[in-house]
């Protein structure tokens, strides 16, 4: 049943092509390589009458220039010709479909940015007295009463740029705290499916990393769990849903077994956009939580950041959390079933935590995702949050429907929650790997899944709708996956040669990583990086 | 879809939570608000903040009241940039990647050091990872840092070393600026590297130079955090022998927006490439020989050597990085010349102007300058900045309790975006505020002004 409308040329009106001779199809430039001898684009006001002050009679010869700085000489018109091209040849949320399995790539509501860029928050500098920022405080406390409703904790710290940098501040938030009791521990134990990010956090927090393998089903192996866990064990991390998106249906009896032995319960928050407001990661037992405001509160990825990674604990761990904390001096509310905050109540920064583990940012986090992040909130609502996870569930549920059993999945249990990973071992014997399917997508008007994670689906392709897309898009997609599976059952060589209408053609990674070249040079000017014959760039990496 | 699926409601598909899991009903969660609803809220909250087109701003402390041009965030800010996501498939990502490889080649110009990765976190997360790649590379696990780095990156510092092997060993600030001999003294077989901050903390210019000496005769790295516009008119710290280079980067094309998104940029040279942090973009070819660019030396992170990896980092601020591509290439090199030399200008004069007023003074008169400096004044520096917010005032950052030694101390921030009228308000301002504290004309010392001996910075 696809019932996708099609352009006059058969291609669905939801998928977004790289039409042969449009813009992003020609190649441009670099800035440098526009550069002309003195042109420019900028101008500096008049000094009028200021006097004169050359910088050789005020810094001493030691510390002046004594080289240009090679920056480009373009002006305005082609310093906007430049970046608009190069617009043009980078896919998006505001183009098309993005099914990145644990990434969440939702719309971005406009909204949201127009509210951040607004002078009262974008023209704040993080020094300013409380007393001149209460809004900007009003907003950050209103905000963290929101996520403790929504994740069943006690306090949390915005000082987290990012998920990773979330990780790292709860694991130390967690060293600190078993040394608060005379009692330090050695070992993060974390499921073989976790994100890259949690062994290597774990690692920069100074602890050993225990892996325990998944279950049959794709779940935690009760019993690999027990096996690993011990006095020695600081904390359990994991995802819930988990990277198969499956619910951890036994994370109670993990819970128990964890905080047996005296371990702390980490909540990888990177797919927490399955359960707004239906589940909530302090019932289920978890202590310390991340979120991705950039994933689940719809703040855009910015090509790769930026993001917020704001940290939910417990009350028991609130007094380690990164100084200084919003607090509030008067009545509160969150604008939501108690009302909002009254006019007189006072926000300010408690800078005196004597048992804080100390700053993680040099100011206050993101705070301009922030102010998208709440308006996010305000915007859906109680009841909009919870849609928005049964919404993202539905959508994945159906996808994986259209997808099976052309693709099979990679672990057989169901229902999914908000993603699926499905495994191409089948199209693999064809000769046409997961790689070729992602490349065979972009040739489709489509972004691929993520490929090749978690690492123990082989050939895997982890697919994740998100809330915000409609049954046209989702049939439109499942659609070019199914022409992909029968190009391989037929013939898979032209998706080897995938993709052939994006603005290049497959690039040579292995060329990339081998010799390195990570910046222009002016011709003639040799390259001086070195590289690195060890290094092959492997084809079959995880992208998320 | 519920049909297709043989579903009736679609609380079937959440069955895998056990029902004791269930969240609350009653959650306390604003209602769903319209658009326009959304709009006027966040309207009455901005609208609580005194922000700086309301006040002058001559504060700064790592944040900068710079210019954003028309053209950056109208580029930047495009949804093919500002919706994409990492461009981890190539092929549809060619804006971001060859925007960060221009980034990181501007970045390699501004620090004189070859290789820039995509982007950190903030300035203050940089210096931990410059940490700890110096760390890394040395073998050893003492880091010299010096007093006259901000006290929130010593602090930022002093939380990333309780996971990592680093021992933090201070080195004081003498007449403002790195003490030198006193770090010479301090470094040993197990000295990593040598850190300090150019302009340091107090707005005075450190000799790199000499800082790299100090560091490399005892067979450690020197680490340098940098303000990237005063390179229009200071030398790169790579070209003076500093081996890591990073730095906040707000200050190109990013709005203050209260500490956050900037980015933090990390440059070094090719013998410490393996150990750099983060995203880097490289150049390559296509099957057709046509040049492309893709993420590359991924081996050092997350997401292939897992906790084996350079660092954790995964998301970080490519947009932010973008920005200040364009930003740069808006400026071009007689951009950066001249805004340099203009701040320098404001800022020699605000000096001037300020140490005129009667018991208000240099605190080290005759060290070198860009575009900050401190003054000692003669009353409380929080209190005269209390007032001068009721003249649009936003003076700078009173230094208790942040600087050992400069209670009495502010540090005052002079960018393009101030005029010589400015300037003259903030100086007839001060006086005035001065004379009604009954500290003007009296010399230092007066009531109110501790001259903080034993002030410890945090």
């Amino acid at each position: 049943m696809t019932g996708a409308a099609t352009h006059g040329g058969g291609v669905p009106v939801e998928a977004v092509p790289w039409a042969a001779g449009t813009p992003g199809g020609a190649p441009e430039r670099l800035v440098f390589e526009r550069s002309s001898p003195g042109r420019r684009a900028s101008t500096m006001p008049d000094p009028g009458e200021l006097p004169d002050v050359p910088p050789e009679d005020v810094l001493p010869a030691w510390a002046r220039r004594t080289a240009p700085v090679r920056l480009p000489e373009v002006s305005e018109r082609d310093l906007v010709r430049h970046y608009t091209r190069l617009a043009h040849r980078n896919y998006a949320v505001d183009l098309g479909f993005y099914p990145l399995g644990s990434c969440t790539m939702k719309y971005n509501p406009k909204v949201a940015e127009v509210a951040a860029a607004l002078p009262g928050f974008a023209r704040l500098h993080p020094a300013q007295p409380a007393e001149q920022v209460q809004g900007a405080l009003e907003l950050l406390a209103r905000l963290e009463h929101a996520l403790c409703e929504l994740t069943g904790l006690a306090a949390a710290t915005f000082q987290p740029a990012a998920g990773a940098h979330g990780e790292l501040t709860g694991l130390l938030i967690i060293r600190a705290h078993h040394e608060a009791h005379n009692d330090p521990r050695r070992r993060v134990v974390i499921p073989d499916a976790a994100h890259g990010t949690n062994p290597a956090s774990v690692r920069l927090a100074g602890f050993e990393v225990t892996t325990v393998a998944s279950s049959p089903e794709g779940l935690v192996d009760l019993d690999s769990l027990e096996a690993a866990l011990g006095e020695d064990v600081a904390a359990f991390m994991i995802t819930n849903p988990n990277t198969l998106g499956l619910f951890e249906r036994n994370i109670a009896r993990v819970a128990e077994l964890v905080h047996g032995v005296g371990g702390q319960l980490y909540y990888d928050g990177a797919n927490f956009n399955a359960i707004l407001g239906k589940a909530r990661p302090g019932d289920m037992g978890f202590d310390v939580v991340h979120l991705n405001l950039h994933k689940t509160f719809a703040t855009p990825h910015g090509g790769g950041g930026p993001g917020a990674g704001p940290l939910v604990v417990a009350e028991h761990l609130a007094d380690y959390l990164p100084a200084p904390v919003v607090v509030r001096d008067g009545p509160g509310g969150s604008g939501g079933t108690q009302g909002g905050p009254p006019e007189e109540t006072r926000y300010r920064w408690d800078h005196d935590r004597p048992r804080s583990i100390g700053r993680v940012h040099g100011w206050n986090g993101n705070f301009g995702i922030l102010v998208r992040a709440f308006a996010y909130l305000l915007a859906n609502g109680g009841d909009g949050l919870r849609s928005v996870a049964e919404r993202a569930v539905l959508n994945a549920n159906y996808l994986l429907h259209r997808l099976e059993p052309t693709y099979q999945l990679g672990y057989p249990s169901r229902p999914v929650m908000h993603e699926f990973v499905l495994s191409a071992r089948r199209q693999k014997g064809q000769g046409a790997r997961g790689l070729d399917i992602a490349k065979g997508l972009i040739d489709r008007g489509f972004h691929p899944p993520t490929v090749y994670f978690p690492l123990i689906v082989e050939e895997a392709l982890m697919v994740e709708p998100t809330e915000t897309e409609s049954v046209e898009t989702l049939d439109a997609f499942a659609d070019a996956m199914l022409e992909i599976a029968a190009q391989a059952e037929a013939d898979p060589h032209p998706l080897h040669r995938a993709p052939v209408t994006a603005p290049v053609g497959r690039l040579d990674e292995a060329r990339a990583a081998r010799t390195l070249v990570a910046r222009w040079h002016p011709p003639a000017e040799p390259d001086q990086a070195g590289s690195d014959p060890a290094d092959q760039g492997p084809a079959d990496k995880p992208t998320t | 879809m519920l049909a297709a699926l043989g579903l009736d409601d679609v609380d079937q598909l959440f069955q895998p939570i056990p029902p004791d899991l269930r969240a609350p009903a009653d959650l306390d969660l604003p209602r769903p608000h319209a658009e326009q609803e959304v709009a006027t809220e966040l309207g009455r909250l901005a609208a609580r903040n005194r922000h700086m087109d309301e006040l002058t701003c001559f504060l700064g402390a790592g944040v900068y009241d710079h210019y954003v041009p028309a053209a950056v965030w109208y580029l930047a800010g495009r949804g093919e940039f500002a919706t994409s996501y990492t461009p981890y498939q190539p092929e549809m990502s060619q804006g971001v990647l060859q925007a960060l490889f221009e980034y990181q080649t501007l970045i390699s110009e501004l620090t004189g050091l070859e290789v820039s990765n995509a982007s950190l976190y903030d300035g203050a997360s940089a210096v931990a990872e410059a940490a700890t790649m110096a760390v890394a590379a040395t073998r050893r696990s003492e880091l010299l840092v010096s007093g006259a780095v901000a006290p929130r990156v010593r602090e930022l510092l002093d939380t990333y070393s309780q996971g990592l092997d680093i021992k933090l060993v201070e080195v004081g600030a003498l007449d403002g600026h790195t003490d030198l001999e006193e770090a010479r003294g301090k470094a040993g077989d197990q000295t990593a590297g040598l850190l300090l901050a150019q302009p340091n903390f107090l707005g005075v210019v450190e000799d790199v130079a000499a800082a790299a000496r100090v560091a490399h005769d005892a067979g450690a790295k020197l680490l340098v955090s940098f303000d990237p516009l005063s390179a229009g008119l200071l030398e790169p710290p790579g070209r003076l022998g500093a081996d890591i280079v990073v730095g906040e980067g707000q200050a190109l094309g990013n709005h203050p927006n209260f500490g956050g998104p900037a980015f933090g940029f990390l440059a070094c040279g090719p013998a410490d490439v393996r150990r750099l942090p983060g995203r880097l973009v490289g150049e390559t070819v296509d099957t057709a020989g046509k040049r492309g660019y893709v993420l590359t030396l991924q081996a050092r992170e997350q997401h292939i050597r897992r906790e084996k990896a350079t660092s954790n980092i995964c998301t970080n601020q490519t947009l932010n990085a973008i920005a200040a591509a364009v930003y740069l290439s808006w400026l071009g090199p007689a951009g950066l010349e001249e805004l340099g030399r203009l701040c320098l200008r404001l800022a020699h004069y605000a000096a001037e102007r300020l140490a005129a007023i009667p018991g208000v003074s240099l605190a080290f008169p005759g060290q070198p300058f860009v575009k900050e400096f401190v003054v000692r004044l003669p009353a409380d520096p929080a209190e005269v900045c209390r007032r001068l917010v009721g003249h649009g005032l936003l003076a700078g950052l009173p230094l208790a309790g942040l600087a050992p030694g400069l209670a009495d101390g502010l540090l005052v921030a002079v960018t393009e975006r101030r005029t010589k009228a400015d300037v003259d308000r903030l100086a007839e301002a001060m006086a005035a505020v001065l004379a009604d504290l009954g500290a003007g004309g009296e010399g230092r010392g007066g009531e109110g002004a501790g001259r903080g001996d034993g002030e410890v910075a945090p």
